[in-house]
């Protein structure tokens, strides 16, 4: 069993969903970046989604796109954010990381050097938001070879015809994007959040994380009422900026967002109460 | 597809939309039924007579066609080689050859009942032309352009504002075409339900450069007929100026399989290829990457992250290239070289003064290229320029840089 499928089946056994936290690794400089992963466990985070930086985040809002800038600034790199995974290895043997970006990186680093890379440090999925199902040969199918999970983004445009296709190849959870957009948009209809997650669970045993427009713990609360997972991104990415004085790290930077996820976690808790 | 035979250069893309290597569909998601629909509707059209009718009553009566082919008379003289022809596209409808693909993905967009076009621009000359059949077609539309670009094209600006368009200024990164192409994405990504995301370029996910590549060879297809008219053979040679690459692919893609036909691509070379991010050559100096939904040449640094790149032409500059160039340059059978910023200033002036015609700084880069080819040719032989657009939006920025003002 895979860490991601564990904690799936820890959190299912409490009775809540899992929350699923993404920070963009190296976001605002690489000591802080380390220090903010590393606090996310303690937190509340069930599952870590670490962003592997991009300097063309084409489907991400603009807090995501500054994000990335500040750790692109701090020198971040692929290697480095694999060195993240690495070092938080050495603390937590448990706590599933999903690295999420986007796919030229990868190529540069090479797939099969990259998955190589990624087994070792300890990563357990990738979601790479430019390829597709009809892209699978790429970097999919090698890496659910190799024992990792993929997990894929399903969208409202993905029509019940096209789902069987895009849930094929995943493994570890389903990533269901809760609206068409940009990340960090505002979420329009929890209702057909539900109605959404329930036609998914139609064609698939694995979990439905919910991501994209959850800002607080009562959408958290909410959401998490249909959903086996809820993720949060830009809330989190936003604390970063805000807790920044001149563009650097202050002493409240780790805090701000130490303390949205505990928030965020009281909220998963009461999602079924 | 044209099937000519099994060896024909000319069968790309296959049904993944691939030229070899480049090309593909890289797209998010949410974007992925979209263009499987596009690519649907596409083919449709495409064996649809009434659509061919009214595409080529269009493109007489409106845009122009067919654009001339013209006898350089006095650039020959003054380059003492071969002869050397323009093919005018500077002279269809909204002054360059984008309306060629515009009034193909208009008619397009109207056929799949969309109510809404986003497009993005780095010249303006795309947006101008996609805000003209906007305007025509009644239909609203959002051009992105990065705010660099707004600056430095400020007659299309007004224009695409003229005819109705809503110009976003796009600031993220340096403000250019890739930046701009970014914020369109989004936008689309956004608004997937009635908008149309009508490409400029013969780049982005499939079916995106196989459909602008057959808009666009209405021009290699009319120059071949019009040269056999006039001279009763083959151009020896065809030289085009490459960004993302819709003029020089709709000029080259009906001589693919003429061998004796040289093809030539002029990339942005700046400030130099051997300056680091000083230029957009992205053939010469970059190297295969995946971006904007295809895998294609790109200016990228070690860690795969994109570079700005940099070329005096707003339409250059862009660190990709079509996915068909990126196969064509492999294969060798066109040759892509760098035109700095400087030569192409050169042969925007000579032209002017030579023939009477201000080209676009785009099509300068091609002219630059002529003018190193032409002088080794034989004087019984004939080399082609692609004119593709007129260089009425650059007469500030050039005149600015001669101090002319």
């Amino acid at each position: 069993m895979s860490r991601i499928e564990k904690r799936f089946a820890e959190v299912k056994a409490a009775g809540r969903p899992a929350l699923v936290t993404f920070v963009m690794g190296g976001d605002p400089d690489l000591a802080t970046g380390q220090a903010i992963l590393e606090a996310l466990p303690q937190a509340g985070a069930d599952i870590i989604e670490l962003g592997m930086p991009f300097s063309d985040p084409m489907a991400d809002g603009v807090a995501i796109q500054l994000g990335g800038q500040r750790a692109l600034a701090a020198g971040q790199t692929l290697r480095g954010v694999l060195g993240m995974v690495e070092d938080f290895r050495r603390k937590d043997e448990t706590t599933p990381i999903v690295l999420m970006g986007y796919y030229n990186p990868i190529y540069i680093f090479g797939v099969d050097r990259f998955i190589e890379a990624a087994k070792h440090a300890g990563v357990d999925g990738l979601i790479i938001v430019d390829l597709p199902p009809e892209e699978d040969e790429e970097l999919c199918i090698p890496a659910l070879k190799a024992g990792l999970n993929f997990i894929r983004l399903t969208t409202p445009t993905t029509d019940d015809k096209r789902l069987p296709a895009v849930l094929k190849n995943t493994s570890g959870f389903v990533y269901y994007v809760s609206m068409t957009g940009i990340t960090g948009a505002v979420i329009k209809s929890r209702g057909a959040v539900g109605d959404a997650v329930d036609r998914i669970k139609s064609h698939t045993d694995l979990p439905v994380a919910v991501g994209f427009g959850i800002k607080t713990a009562e959408d958290a609360a909410e959401i998490g009422k249909h959903a086996d997972g809820i993720v949060v991104g830009t809330v989190l990415v936003d604390a970063v900026a805000r807790s920044l004085v001149d563009g650097k790290a202050t002493d409240r930077t780790v805090s701000a967002v130490r303390d949205l996820v505990a928030d965020l976690a009281s909220g998963v808790r009461r999602a079924r109460s | 597809m044209d099937t000519e035979g099994l060896n024909s250069l000319r069968n790309g893309p296959d049904d993944q939309g691939r030229f070899g290597l480049y090309g593909g569909r890289f797209v998010a998601e949410t974007l992925m039924p979209l263009i499987l629909d596009l690519e649907a509707h596409y083919r449709a059209a495409k064996i649809d007579p009434a659509f061919k009718a009214e595409l080529d009553d269009l493109s007489v009566h409106y845009a122009g066609r067919p654009s001339p082919l013209y006898f350089a008379k006095r650039l020959t003289e003054h380059l003492g080689g071969a002869k050397v022809w323009f093919k005018r596209e500077e002279l269809n409808h909204t002054g360059s050859h984008k309306i060629n693909n515009c009034l193909g993905q208009i008619l397009l967009a109207k056929r799949m009942g969309k109510t809404r076009v986003i497009a993005e621009t780095g010249a303006g000359q795309h947006g101008v032309a996609t805000a003209t059949v906007c305007a025509k077609f009644d239909l609203p539309c959002t051009i992105f352009m990065g705010a660099t670009d707004v600056e430095r094209q400020m007659p299309n600006v007004l224009r695409m504002k003229m005819l109705g368009a809503e110009v976003r200024p796009v600031t993220a990164g340096a403000g250019t075409l890739k930046d701009a192409m970014n914020e369109a994405l989004r936008d689309w990504v956004t608004n997937v339900d009635r908008t149309y995301y009508l490409i400029g370029t013969a780049a982005g996910p499939h079916p995106y450069p196989e459909m602008v590549r057959d808009f666009q060879s209405v021009i290699g297809t009319e120059l071949k007929a019009q040269f056999k008219e006039s001279e009763g053979r083959l151009p020896d040679a065809v030289v085009a100026c490459v960004g993302g690459g819709s003029n020089a692919i709709g000029s080259f893609h009906a001589f693919l399989d003429d061998p004796d036909v040289a093809l030539y691509g002029a990339e942005a070379g700046g400030h130099g290829i051997d300056t680091e991010n000083g230029h957009a050559a992205s053939m010469t100096g970059g190297r295969p990457g995946v971006l904007h939904g295809n895998r294609t040449y790109l200016l990228q640094d070690g860690d795969g992250q994109i570079l700005e790149g940099h070329s005096i032409s707003a339409g250059l500059d862009y660190p990709g290239v079509g996915p068909e160039h990126a196969f064509l340059h492999d294969s060798k059978r066109v040759t892509y070289a760098p035109i700095t910023d400087n030569e192409a200033l050169d042969a925007f002036q000579l032209c002017t003064r030579l023939e009477g015609i201000i080209p676009a700084l785009e099509s300068a880069h091609g002219l630059a290229q002529l003018m190193k080819v032409a002088p080794t040719m034989g004087k019984d032989q004939s080399i082609v320029l692609c004119l593709s657009g007129r260089g009425d939006k650059d007469v500030e920025s050039v005149g600015k840089y001669l101090g002319l003002l």
